[in-house]
């Protein structure tokens, strides 16, 4: 019996100890961790507050499309304890930087347990618009070009080299909900001691997402139906465009590195004219010539920037995820529902 | 047919008669000097050129953003920097010219990535600095037809001493003290072709239209005036049917233009009748001629 009370008591302390002494020491030191582009940042931050030291690799402005990891980047991968990533291969660059570093931390994929789209579905509406040209496919025939037909088709896959799905998952609000649970569990297991504090800010967080979802439903339900069609750089909204029944198109595509041809532009600009869609979008994070040059010879107006794969600056419409959201639905239904 | 295949592309879209009047401007005025850097032995100093000009465009959408004017003069002051610095320690030292001017586009290379890199936010530069031939705007197409003009008639003013220093730079220089500035208003054209050519098509592919339709020339003319025409018919047939194949089977414009030079090239090199493949192998044309 004596012996159970003394290992009892030296279990409590033991426990005591643990669980004082720990807190103690991060309290006064935030643990480090690293979040892979602004958007994540933002949320990361949110839920962390002063109990992390974050460090965002792809910062505002930036494109993690061709991120360059540079040696600072490594070292605080390096340092980090846990590095949040958005996953569904939107960081191709990932995977070897963290071997490079040799880092030892947990990885927090974000994206864990949404339900992502398909970029079948963006090649279905990517052929349909090829399809117009069918009429030129008669030409296929003509001269040797055959084979230059047939690579076609495998250089447009070859482009889209994300993964299978389309990364851009934020842009929907259900999903960002998704990313708060996935980080405040994620920081939670790091940090066990600030636990309940990562619970409070996930659930602050994930009440102003609610509130701002219900102000942007109303915002897109408003929008009249023949104008739901919506012209942007590169397709990175492809979930927003799910979660409100409208139809982006893309001459780039999904990813910013691919290089855009002279197919891809006259489709879109046959689709502008023939719906006579009234504007068209530019984003913060491309060159923003060919959209201006469509604008030009279809007669559409350039709607307002759109924040796709990155925050603006601080003085920006932008800075915050919460605020892109809201930016980007404002000037959508300024620009399509006037 | 013929309506579809090869017109109605520019009949009905704007941005693809831009893209050919683009096209024809950079034609009309880099493949001249293509010729010449071809007839000097000089053809990868167009190379060189376009990576030392590289560095001054980045440097100047760091400063102001996506203009023109600042991309254009940062890539003209970079590209004359290095053609003037390596133009003159091959003059005052022993250093040969091209090995200086290797020393000097390098330096200026690795300098122009070190400013992009510590002052950047890496929004993808090189989709700024790739100039896209399929969006270009009234100002780009302005300064392409300028640049093109002003190189054209400085070529004029310039034929004689440069036709003479393709011959014999020695002599030139034993009669002439023309010979000094002749060289650098030459390396200027070449700098303002390759900014010029840059806007419309980036920059290695700028350097592309300049080398490969002179390359092809000589395959086909044996006068310099000759070499020049046809050269300039090869970058626009060039021009026209990569843009064309860019529209009907959706590939990147830029390469499909070079692409269609280096085709004309390559059969050029098998059929030309001045020194291609075939010409050179038979023997009885070469009495004929």
């Amino acid at each position: 019996m004596t012996s159970f009370r003394s290992v009892f008591a030296s279990a409590t302390a033991l426990a005591t100890l643990s669980f004082t002494i720990p807190t103690a020491s991060w309290a006064e030191q935030p643990i480090p961790v690293v979040a892979t582009f602004s958007i994540l940042g933002d949320m990361v931050e949110r839920i962390g507050g002063e109990h992390i030291a974050l460090t965002t690799l792809v910062g505002p402005e930036g494109d993690a499309h061709v991120y360059q990891p540079t040696p600072k980047a490594a070292r605080s991968v390096a340092e980090a304890d846990l590095l949040f990533m958005n996953g569904l291969e939107f960081e191709g660059w990932l995977e070897r930087l963290a071997e490079a570093a040799s880092f030892d931390g947990a990885m927090v994929v974000a994206t864990t347990g949404i339900s992502p789209i398909a970029f079948e579905e963006h090649e279905d509406n990517d052929h349909d618009e090829h399809d117009e040209h069918a009429g030129h496919d008669e030409h296929d025939e003509h001269a040797g070009h055959d084979e230059h037909a047939g690579h076609d088709e495998h250089d447009e896959h070859a482009g889209h080299d994300h993964g299978t799905f389309d990364p851009h998952a934020w842009q929907s609000l259900d999903n960002a909900v998704i990313y708060a649970n996935n980080i405040a569990a994620g920081l939670a297991q790091a940090d066990p001691a600030n636990a309940s504090k990562y619970y409070t800010n996930r659930a602050a967080f994930v009440a102003e997402i609610v509130a701002l979802k219900s102000d942007i439903d109303a915002m897109m339900a408003a929008l009249p139906a023949d104008k739901r069609t919506v012209v942007t750089p590169h397709d990175a909204f492809g979930y927003f465009a799910e979660a409100y029944d409208l139809t982006f198109e893309a001459p780039q595509g999904m990813s910013t590195e691919s290089e855009v041809s002279a197919a891809d532009v006259a489709a879109l600009i046959t689709q502008i004219r023939r719906e006579s869609i009234s504007a068209v979008f530019i984003e913060s994070i491309t060159d923003n010539r060919m959209m201006e040059q469509i604008a030009n010879e279809t007669g559409a107006t350039i709607g307002g920037t759109l924040y796709s794969d990155a925050l603006s600056g601080e003085t920006g419409p932008a800075s915050t995820y919460l605020d892109m959201m809201r930016h980007n639905a404002t000037t959508l239904s300024d620009a399509l529902g006037s | 047919m013929i309506w579809d295949l090869m017109l109605a592309p520019f009949a009905d879209f704007g941005f693809m008669r831009r893209a050919l009047l683009g096209c024809i401007a950079v034609s009309v005025g880099a493949t001249p000097v293509g010729v010449f850097l071809m007839l000097r032995h000089m053809s990868l100093t167009g190379d060189a050129m376009a990576h030392a000009i590289l560095p001054g465009a980045a440097i100047g959408y760091l400063v102001s953003g996506l203009s023109l004017g600042a991309m254009t003069i940062g890539g003209l002051v970079a590209g004359m920097i290095v053609a003037l610095a390596s133009g003159f320690v091959a003059r005052v030292t022993s250093l040969r010219e091209d090995a200086s001017l290797a020393a000097f586009y390098l330096i200026s290379l690795a300098l122009g990535v070190l400013i992009v890199s510590t002052h950047g936010n890496n929004v993808d530069l090189m989709h700024v600095l790739f100039g896209t031939v399929l969006a270009l705007d009234d100002t780009a197409l302005i300064l392409l037809c300028s640049f093109a003009s002003l190189s054209v008639l400085v070529l004029a003013l310039l034929f004689r001493p440069l036709v003479l220093e393709c011959a014999d730079p020695q002599f030139l220089r034993s009669v002439s003290k023309l010979s000094g500035v002749t060289h650098f208003t030459f390396l200027a054209l070449v700098v303002m072709n390759l900014v010029g050519g840059f806007h419309a098509l980036g920059t290695l592919m700028a350097v592309g239209i300049m080398i490969l339709p002179g390359a092809a020339a000589r395959f086909w003319a044996e006068s310099i005036a000759g070499l020049i025409a046809v050269a300039a018919l090869i970058a626009m047939f060039s021009s026209l049917i990569g843009l064309l194949l860019s529209f009907h089977y959706s590939l990147p414009s830029g390469p499909a233009i070079i692409l269609v030079a280096g085709v004309g090239y390559g059969l050029s090199l098998i059929f030309g009748p001045v020194g291609g493949a075939i010409a050179q192998n038979l023997p009885r044309r070469k009495f004929e001629t």
